[in-house]
């Protein structure tokens, strides 16, 4: 009887995936205890929300896709409401605008952007491909520039770019010309000076700072510098847990958030790095194979984009803390502190999850 | 027909997306490549280079602890200093063999089992790469002999650091506070205040008294050294200095002679004493008792000491002039006293007949005064001369709960007086709302009436009831309780007076103020409650003496001191203002089981009030309280 229940409530749990969620909720809490200076209390609150995202989690793994695509505009539609509504009534914070107070709480819509644009643009493409024409292409790209727009305005750089990969890949996925493509990559080079007079004038530094950080080794480049430093000095197999200096001895700026990974480099070297890269590329890896057998057009552009826009945030974080891309707010998956990041990500899995084990159930209905 | 288009078309789109698939795939194998690439030029091909600067990054920037300010009486006696002592500190990241090296080290200079244990527990609590002390208070003589035999000990070094010193000892420790190592605690709150980054290099932070609330500018600004090391880590020259800016001076109120005389009249009871400037609200006299050395703090307390100072009975921790809560008994009177001049429900000349209790109407149980048979004839001014109870429970029960309650929290009872110290409770002034919601039940008139005589769940700080002494003193305007006058900044170079504020005024019928302030007078005249207190007295003191119960005492039983345990006797209480005139003076003592208000807690108030009014020090003999004969409690009895 009990057994009965388990296996019903693991019926659409991929045992693979969750294997490596686990693993890597794990590495995570060792290295945030290490990082926030042996705090439990922060191991604990992380702790929690794991438990949290695993429960979200669990429900998206048990919703069949088929509602996804009914929900998939009015979430669009109340994501973009909601951005506007930041862009006019939202709490400042740090320099920047992204928290909306709905009176019974703060909500940040950007987030909420990161698993709706996928969606949206998943559902609009299944729904044309009868019919696929350049012109749905243009549209969907409309529908990610205005909410990426409204993201950068904040700014939330970190955000943007993760919504505009998601997009992105979704547009890839569903066909987007080579030639286009081309063309967009070329433009996109000759428009880089208009894009960079855009820029926030910290986001003009970050860029800069990335191919010199000893302009300014004591401002903007600190970031940079002190992560660099902590991840070589780690060597082959890092100075072990707990032990690293650049970490414990405050050096390390935002270390149990976005640069928890030098942390981590630092204390378990780059035979760590190496595991931990691996790690991530098993999740990516199943991903794609999940990607490849879903039956629908709908849940193969949106499982591809899930896999990818988690496959962005790896590299994009683990490239900013190795020096190799400009500094942009994107935490480390599994490992940096923080619920909300935490919940979209294994929001992701637990659809992705649901594709895969709601596909049999398709093909014989 | 449809199903057959989507089929066909099926195929092709699905070989198109595995395509796409499969080029992204490539993406990412080549972007980890990428990744694994930078790993490898940084964590090996470039680590000796890395590892070199990890190295100097953490010995280049040396933060110079501040001197933290000193605290002094009201005449420039000082209460806290400074002063460098000589520790041997272990790395133990540079040290091969910690514990041989420890034993080697105590061949040269003593190291106590006590020093080992400090040394085990502090090394436990920190880093490897952070020293921790083995020895502390080196003399010359040992740090001479260290340091001729130093190249035998790699990663034990001679420092000196600066230690906090109380000259007076226990004089004052709750309100003086002392410092101790910072925890986690602190580290979080100084994360919240953004002040983490001042304390690089402090270890140590205040805690509890104004050592704790003016930790802010007692703490300074610390300095930065940038040092340029050697491959070896030895200092080779300073590249640039920040100097630190020293914490600033408080300056308190009090006079540590009229301290040690407030703390001496209570011997061996335990209690409290606050004395205030009624006019502008200067601590004059902060009092708890039992006491402890805050010296033990500083150096780290030893686990055996600490276990004894917290759990001694006596409860020395306890900082009871605003932490410890009692019922203010009969103290609370004149306050209830005023709120019925003021609400209109009594005025002179009327009066009631005592039968010595009071019954509710249809009801049997008597509420009974503290004197069978009653006072006579008693009008409102008399009710507070002789602490008539029946006079009390009729005037409660006419102005209401709420009324009453209403009206003396603008004394100051039920909320935080705001004195500049931390962690103040608020005692609790009880109203039929607070009961539903504490315990869900109703309200009971008997509740009502047993608030006027400042029982039931009346409870109250020995601040607040300084305070509100203070307030009645001062007409009715409340000043701001504070044990810091002024604060001398830039190495006492510039002197900045704490503001003097006015919390609350109240507007009060003068006709009224005389009535209350009269009744308060005759106290401590023949035929009051405290008379013997103001004996040979050069000024007027106006008092009001109170006794607040420990245990209960049936209906129909009597109490008798003599019979209960020593910690089951009732506390005595006695607020008292002087000159009666033109107030200088404000005190409220509370001395825990000592019996009746009059004569435990009066002599302590009086010594205090010549000490401030006359200059006059208690003789040799009479320093202490003396001892109260069984049979004089028994006579006063609990007149609540």
């Amino acid at each position: 009887m009990i057994r009965k229940l388990f296996d019903h409530f693991k019926k659409n749990i991929d045992p693979f995936l969750m294997g490596c969620i686990f693993f890597s909720c794990i590495v995570g809490l060792f290295v945030l205890y290490s990082a926030s200076g042996e705090s439990i209390e922060r191991v604990l609150s992380q702790f929690m929300n794991i438990l949290a995202a695993l429960g979200i989690m669990w429900l998206a793994a048990n919703t069949p896709p088929h509602y996804l695509e009914r929900i998939a505009l009015p979430l669009f539609i109340l994501g973009l409401l909601l951005l506007i509504g930041v862009a006019l009534f939202g709490e400042i914070s740090h320099g920047a605008r992204r928290w909306l107070n709905l009176g019974i709480g703060r909500i940040q819509p950007s987030e909420l952007m990161k698993i709706a644009v996928p969606l949206m643009l998943a559902w609009y493409f299944a729904k044309r491909e009868q019919s696929l024409r350049g012109i749905d292409f243009a549209l969907g790209a409309l529908l990610l520039v205005v909410p990426v727009g409204l993201i950068m305005k904040q700014p939330d750089l970190g955000t943007a770019l993760i919504i505009t990969a998601a997009g992105f890949y979704v547009l890839f996925l569903a066909g987007l010309s080579w030639k286009i493509l081309g063309g967009l990559i070329v433009t996109s080079g000759l428009m880089a000076p208009v894009f960079w007079s855009m820029l926030h004038d910290y986001q003009r530094r970050r860029i800069e700072i990335l191919f010199d950080p000893y302009q300014d080794p004591l401002g903007a480049g600190y970031h940079t510098i002190q992560a660099s430093i902590a991840l070589g000095s780690g060597g082959f197999a890092g100075k072990g847990w707990t032990n690293g200096t650049q970490s414990q001895l405050d050096f390390l700026p935002e270390r149990t958030t976005d640069f928890i990974f030098a942390v981590f480099g630092e204390e378990f070297g780059f035979l760590g790095n190496v595991l931990l890269l691996i790690l991530f590329l098993l999740l990516i890896g199943r991903g794609v194979v999940i990607s490849s057998q879903a039956q629908s057009t709908f849940t193969r552009l949106l499982a591809g984009s899930i896999t990818l826009t988690f496959f962005t945030y790896v590299f994009v974080n683990m490239g900013m803390v190795s020096g190799v891309l400009p500094v942009v707010g994107v935490p480390l998956p599994f490992v940096s502190y923080g619920g909300t990041s935490l919940v979209t990500i294994l929001l992701g899995f637990g659809i992705l999850m649901s594709i895969h084990s709601h596909k049999t159930l398709m093909s014989t209905s | 027909m449809r199903l057959r288009f989507e089929v066909k078309n099926h195929s092709l789109e699905h070989y198109q997306f595995g395509l796409r698939l499969s080029v992204l795939s490539a993406l990412i194998l080549i972007c980890f490549s990428v990744l694994l690439g930078r790993f490898f030029y940084l964590q090996i091909t470039k680590y000796d280079y890395f590892q070199t600067l990890a190295e100097n990054n953490r010995v280049s920037l040396v933060p110079i602890v501040p001197n933290r300010g000193l605290i002094l009486d009201r005449n420039g006696v000082i209460l806290a200093q400074n002063f460098f002592v000589y520790t041997l500190e272990i790395t133990p990241s540079k040290t091969p063999n910690v514990e041989e090296t420890i034993s080697k080290i105590s061949e040269l200079v003593e190291v106590s089992p006590e020093d080992r244990k400090r040394f085990n527990k502090l090394r436990a609590q920190s880093h490897n790469f952070e020293s921790v002390p083995i020895r502390t208070h080196l003399n010359e003589v040992e740090a001479a002999k260290f340091a001729a035999n130093h190249y035998q000990f790699p990663g034990v070094e001679i420092r000196s650091r600066l230690f906090r010193h109380y000259p007076l000892g226990n004089l004052g420790v709750h309100m003086i506070g002392y410092i101790g190592r910072i925890n986690e605690a602190d580290v979080r709150a100084l994360e919240k205040s953004e002040d983490l980054s001042n304390y690089k290099g402090s270890d140590h932070i205040g805690k509890g008294g104004v050592e704790q609330y003016y930790e802010k500018q007692l703490h300074g600004t610390t300095g930065f050294q940038q040092i340029e090391m050697d491959a070896d880590g030895e200092a080779v020259r300073v590249l640039s200095s920040t100097p630190p800016v020293s914490g600033d001076n408080l300056i308190l109120s009090i006079d540590s002679k009229m301290q040690e005389i407030g703390e001496q009249a209570f011997g061996n009871h335990r209690g409290a004493m606050v004395a205030i400037n009624p006019k502008n609200g200067e601590i004059l006299s902060y009092v708890s008792m039992p006491t402890f050395n805050p010296n033990l703090f500083v150096d780290g307390i030893d686990k055996d000491t600490w276990k004894t100072l917290n759990e001694s009975l006596d409860r020395p921790l306890i900082n009871r002039p605003i932490r410890g809560i009692y019922p203010p008994g009969s103290t609370f009177k004149p306050f209830v006293a005023m709120a019925g001049l003021q609400e209109g429900r009594r005025s002179l000349p009327f009066s009631i007949s005592d039968p010595g209790f009071y019954t509710l109407n249809g009801s049997s149980h008597q509420y009974r005064d503290w004197k069978p048979g009653g006072h006579g004839q008693v009008d409102i001014q008399k009710a507070i001369t002789v602490s008539c109870d029946t006079f009390f429970y009729g005037l409660a029960l006419d102005l209401g709960i709420d009324r009453l309650t209403s009206f003396v929290s603008h004394f100051g009872f039920g909320k935080k007086t705001g004195v500049d110290l931390a962690s103040e409770t608020a005692g609790l002034l009880p109203t039929p709302e607070w009961k539903w919601r504490r315990w869900k039940q109703r309200w009971y008139p008997g509740e009502t009436v047993i608030v006027g005589i400042g029982q039931g769940y009346t409870l109250v700080t020995p601040m607040q009831l300084a305070q509100a002494t203070a307030v009645l003193a001062n007409n009715g305007v409340a000043m701001r309780p504070h044990l810091v006058s002024s604060i001398q900044k830039n190495n006492g170079l510039e002197t900045e007076l704490v503001a003097i504020t006015k919390l609350d005024s109240l507007a009060l019928d003068p006709n009224n103020i005389a009535i209350v302030k009269a009744g308060m007078v005759g106290v401590t005249q023949a035929g009051g409650t405290a008379a013997s207190v103001a004996a040979g007295s050069s000024y007027n003191i106006a008092a009001k003496t109170g006794t607040a119960q420990v245990v209960g005492i049936k209906q129909g039983a009597k109490y008798n001191a003599g019979n209960l345990d020593e910690r089951h006797r009732d506390h005595a209480l006695f607020i008292a203002y002087a000159p009666a005139e033109d107030p200088k003076i404000a005190v409220a003592v509370i001395v825990e089981n000592g019996g009746h208000g009059g004569s435990a807690a009066g002599p302590i108030a009086r010594k205090i009030m010549d000490y401030y009014l006359l200059g006059k020090e208690p003789s040799e003999q009479n320093k202490t309280l003396n001892k109260m004969p069984e049979a004089q409690m028994i006579e006063d009895g609990p007149h609540d």
